[in-house]
């Protein structure tokens, strides 16, 4: 199989290029796409990505596999190779560092700015705090997300204002704490992000619910998010 | 100092797994300066996979639950090797740990009246083994791991900790007087290295089990930790107790929790047979994970396993309801379909016994300190270093984890950790100093492989050692086979010391850390060696063929292997736990 | 943190959207009635048509729909220019670029609305 990679080392190359691999991919095996890297990396040392759980759980490996975000190591080739080709590069919008490795900072600053933590200003009990199942299921499809960018890198609100809108991943947070039963800062973190930018830059075309590989809606916290404003500011 | 770069903190901590974090969390809360390194994102840790759940007698589910309960199934699961001071430490310690993490904002699944949700798991028992099955795991649906990291990592940016991220620590730095007195590290985005100076250096880095070719593990469980203590001449206890996991999925290694048997799920063989009820008759499917694990063996061994090669067996889960899935093993269902291309909805998952945990590790007392051994056998504690979480051998878990266990250790120790180092700090121990000589432990390691033209490729050489552990030193262990395993380890040393890296560049250079990596899976891997074909009985998670019982009279101690001289000695295991009556070792059955 | 841009007119993100979304239902309310008048009357005439102009609620109507038209219009290109018009886009310039763009947008909107108000109220 033909395996076309990105390659870009800032200290040898001025510009960003393609570069082909030849793998064999041993008989009859429906591999996922991080194992074909590793044989490309066998054949090549310097070919950089990041990678850690290999099984879809820590979000490591973030990357546009022809054409499409996702994480390679539960992305099996049957579902993604046509014509025997595979072409990996790196998520789109975000500094490359090198190869397929991006520079996540921007992605990080919008994830801290929500204030990803419990705030309760109560005195703590002596046990656990208590929570029905019923408001324990409100953070489902929330507090999942593996921080793997997919979602806010295959956003074009993100691409045109990183610094600014929150990007589908952090906005999935900022939901998640104000979905909390036992957060107290509701109030507070509603006001962080009634600015036009913030939450507001969503246009909801569902790019982002398009590719999340854990199956998660951020468009639909959004939309929550909105409608929390909403009665705030009524 | 030698020409590269010095940071100071008060306190350096090496891992951003939960251990790490916890650790991190204590220290930057009481305000010293303090830094975690992680050679990924925190949240990217392995203890983001941990599914099943932290077990801890909060007494929710299991309204009378007792620590003490707790205490006698963790003694038992050990084996008796594990040590009774620290084990009551934990259990006692264990509800306040957990309490905190769910103040600090962990979605634990919940009950009807709002406590937290506990699950059953292996080897839990009530009225200390005699009122049966106890569910005392709390559990984040099957994403607690996930749910606890994610948290923790959450409460450190709230505590504004320092965090390097994508660091990669090289090897500690020791002084003439035997201090550890910081670490040598490397940026792995720009390639700097740099001298990281502190009054306290914390080891959190994890497991190795990329020693085995098959494991439930992450690519990053290289056992970095353990190679850096090893190379700075710390013995560690208990390497051969290494625990196989009896559902790991056949062929691809990922693990399905034991929740999914604490949930109702049982094995069966090619028959169909529920087998586990012919070796523990009453625990069944919940026994211990070695005597579980084993059985499943014995099983494929006599011609009773499943599928073409006969080579593993069946976790049936289809009877408990798409409902029961759904809500309790979401992520059992994925990874099912994903890796098995099976729904447990409706077929039963193809598993067999992976590696999956390192009980052993740095001894350490339950204040993180790590130990060496005086002349005379007794404990010596080594000035500046510390250890908690799977890297660290407390030992709570002795010669067999149970289920549940780990994360309780990692948030335990690691605030005991970071308690001990902050009443260290703050009765104003003064900074060890280092001299140039002192770093090139380090430094001459990343010369080495930047000087190198020739040797073999880092890929080659990792699977060539996977398969030597996973053949000589498996489920079920034998003299003279595992004699033949060390020497061919043996003659792999030279290899692994001069690999060939190619790329050379300092831009995020992974090839480079590979080959770091590999060397610190080599010390393990040999260690655990030496240590398996030392222990001539089988204990726990230790089975030897040539060896079948548990020797009591020779073996109730720890194993201690020394990296300087490649030999094994005994240490003794503590039976004096502070406010219960000690555990006295009985027949195992479950 | 607050994020805020010279250019930022609008008071705050959620009342910037409820303008779009009022002045969109408005809009759509315009024509549809408009087109039911048309389609209700067989013959259109100078003379109907005037009529239908110089009726007070017919021109508060029409006063308002001008209104959303100008608000939707503005923040919809407030909103193009600090997408594409940004630093990130096309370097230093672009803060410059933005505000000229924006006051000419401003301007014609200015002039649209002027002229509308002058015809709504000569018939
Ligand atoms: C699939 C699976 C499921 C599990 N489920 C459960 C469960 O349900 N319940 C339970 O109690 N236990 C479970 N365990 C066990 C438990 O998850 C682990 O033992 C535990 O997470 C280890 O945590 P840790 O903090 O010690 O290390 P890790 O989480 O492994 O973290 C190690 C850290 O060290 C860093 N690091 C390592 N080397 C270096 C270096 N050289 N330089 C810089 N940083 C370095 C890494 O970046 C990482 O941040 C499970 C294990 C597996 C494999
Ligand atoms: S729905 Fe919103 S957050 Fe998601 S991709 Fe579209 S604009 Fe971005
Ligand atoms: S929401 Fe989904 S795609 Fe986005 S970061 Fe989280 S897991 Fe990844
Ligand atoms: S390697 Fe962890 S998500 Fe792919």
């Amino acid at each position: 199989m033909l395996v076309s990679v990105y390659r870009y080392n800032p200290e040898t190359d001025l510009k960003p290029s393609m570069q082909d691999y030849q793998v064999e991919i041993p008989g009859g095996k429906d591999l996922m796409v991080l194992d074909v890297l590793a044989l490309v990396k066998e054949q090549d040392d310097s070919v950089t990505y990041r990678r850690s759980c290999r099984e879809g759980v820590c979000g490591s490996d973030g990357m546009n596999i022809n054409g499409v975000n996702g994480l390679a190591c539960i992305t099996p080739l049957s579902e993604v190779v046509k014509n025997d080709k595979l072409v990996l590069r790196p998520l789109p919008g975000l500094p490359v560092i090198r190869d397929l490795v991006v520079d996540m900072s921007i992605f990080y600053k919008q994830y801290e700015r929500i204030e990803p933590y419990l705030q309760n200003d109560d005195p703590v009990p002596a046990i656990e705090r208590l929570q029905s199942p019923e408001d324990r299921a409100k953070l489902d499809g929330l507090y999942e997300c593996i921080l793997c960018a997919c979602c806010s890198t295959n956003c074009p609100s993100f691409w045109w204002n990183p610094e600014k809108f929150v990007g589908p991943a952090g906005l999935l947070q900022a939901y998640r704490f104000l979905a909390d039963s036992r957060d107290t800062h509701t109030d507070e973190r509603l006001a962080n992000l009634e600015d036009p930018f913030s939450v507001f830059r969503c246009r909801g075309i569902m790019n982002c619910v398009a590719v999340c590989p854990k199956g998660l809606n951020p468009t639909k916290a959004i939309g929550h998010i909105r409608e929390m404003l909403m009665e705030r500011g009524a | 100092m030698a020409n590269i770069r010095t940071m100071t903190f008060d306190g350096v901590i090496v891992g951003g797994g939960g251990s790490g974090l916890r650790a991190a969390l204590e220290l930057s809360q009481s305000g010293y300066k303090t830094a975690v390194i992680s050679k990924v994102f925190p949240t990217r840790s392995h203890t983001v996979s941990a599914q099943g759940g932290i077990t801890c007698a909060i007494a929710s589910t299991e309204p009378d639950d007792d620590w003490r309960w707790h205490m006698y199934d963790t003694v038992k699961g050990s084996d008796y090797i594990g040590d009774q001071d620290a084990i009551e430490y934990m259990c006692s310690e264990g509800p306040q740990a957990v309490f905190e993490l769910e103040h600090m904002g962990l979605p634990f699944s919940r009950n009807e009246d709002g406590r937290i949700y506990q699950r059953p798991f292996g080897g839990q028992s009530r009225e200390y083994g005699k009122g049966g099955q106890a569910a005392r795991t709390c559990a984040a649906a099957d994403r607690t791991g996930h749910a606890l990291l994610h948290t923790l990592y959450q409460a450190n940016l709230k505590n504004n900790t320092v965090f390097f991220n994508e660091w990669y620590a090289v090897d500690l730095v020791k002084n003439q007087q035997g201090h550890v007195v910081g670490l040598i590290a490397i940026c792995i985005e720009d390639g700097e290295v740099v001298f990281i100076k502190s009054k306290a250096t914390v080891l959190a880095t994890g497991g190795a089990g990329r020693i085995y070719a098959s494991t439930t593990n992450a690519l990053i469980n290289t056992g970095d930790g353990i190679g850096m203590a090893m190379r700075a001449g710390v013995p560690q206890q208990d390497m051969e107790m290494w625990q196989f996991h009896p559902t790991g999925i056949y062929g691809a290694g990922t693990l399905i929790t034991e929740g999914s048997r604490g949930e109702g799920g049982y094995l069966v063989n090619k028959d169909g047979e529920r087998f586990m009820e012919r070796y523990a008759p009453n625990a069944k499917d919940l026994a211990g994970r070695d005597v579980v694990a084993r059985s499943m063996v014995l099983e494929i061994l006599e011609g009773r396993g499943v599928g073409p090669e006969a080579d593993h067996v069946l976790l049936k889960l289809d009877h408990l309801g798409e409902k029961v899935l759904n809500d309790k093993l979401p992520g059992i269902l994925e990874l099912s379909r994903t890796f098995a291309h099976v729904d447990p909805v409706k077929e039963p998952i193809p598993v067999v016994p992976t590696c999956h945990y390192m009980m052993g590790g740095i001894p350490t007392n339950i204040h993180g300190q790590a130990l060496g051994q005086n002349a005379d056998g007794s404990d010596r504690v080594i000035g500046g270093l510390y250890a908690c979480g799977e890297a660290a051998c407390v030992s709570v878990h002795g010669a067999n984890r149970l289920g549940g266990n780990s994360l309780l250790d990692l948030v335990v120790f690691g605030r005991a950790s970071g308690i001990y180092i902050e009443k260290m700090l703050s009765s104003g121990v003064e900074q060890q100093e280092a001299s140039d000589s002192d770093l090139e432990l380090g430094l001459s390691r990343l010369d080495k492989l930047n000087q190198s033209s020739s040797g073999e490729k880092v890929a080659d050489l990792r699977k060539e050692l996977q398969v030597i552990m996973q053949n000589h030193f498996g489920v079920f262990r034998k003299g003279d086979f595992m004699r033949e395993g060390i020497k061919k380890l043996q003659a792999m040393r030279e290899r692994i010391e001069n690999p060939h890296l190619q790329d050379k560049s300092n831009a995020f250079n992974t090839a480079r850390i590979e080959a770091l990596e590999l060397q610190n899976l080599f010390e393990v891997a040999e260690a655990t060696a030496i240590a398996a074909e030392g222990r001539e009985e089988s204990r726990g998670a230790h089975a030897r063929d040539d060896f079948t019982e548990r020797d009591d009279e020779n073996w109730l101690c720890h194993s201690m292997y020394y990296p300087e001289t490649k030999t094994l000695g005994k240490r003794k295991v503590n039976f004096a736990p502070k406010t219960v009556p000690t555990f006295e070792p009985m027949i195992r059955t479950y | 943190m607050q994020v805020s841009s010279v250019t930022n007119f609008g008071r705050s993100g959620l009342s910037d959207w409820l303008i779009q979304r009022v002045s969109a239902v408005i809009l759509l309310l315009y024509i549809v009635c408009h087109s039911a008048i048309i389609l209700n009357t067989p013959e259109m005439t100078y003379a109907l048509w005037r009529d239908l102009f110089a009726g007070t609620t017919m021109r508060i109507f029409s006063l308002l729909t001008l209104l959303a038209l100008c608000a939707h219009a503005w923040i919809g290109m407030w909103t193009v220019a600090t997408d594409y018009l940004t630093t990130r886009m096309m370097g230093s310039k672009a803060t410059l670029v933005r505000l000229v763009f924006l006051i000419g947008c401003l301007a014609v909107l200015a002039v649209y609305f002027i002229w509308g108000v002058i015809i709504l109220w000569s018939v």
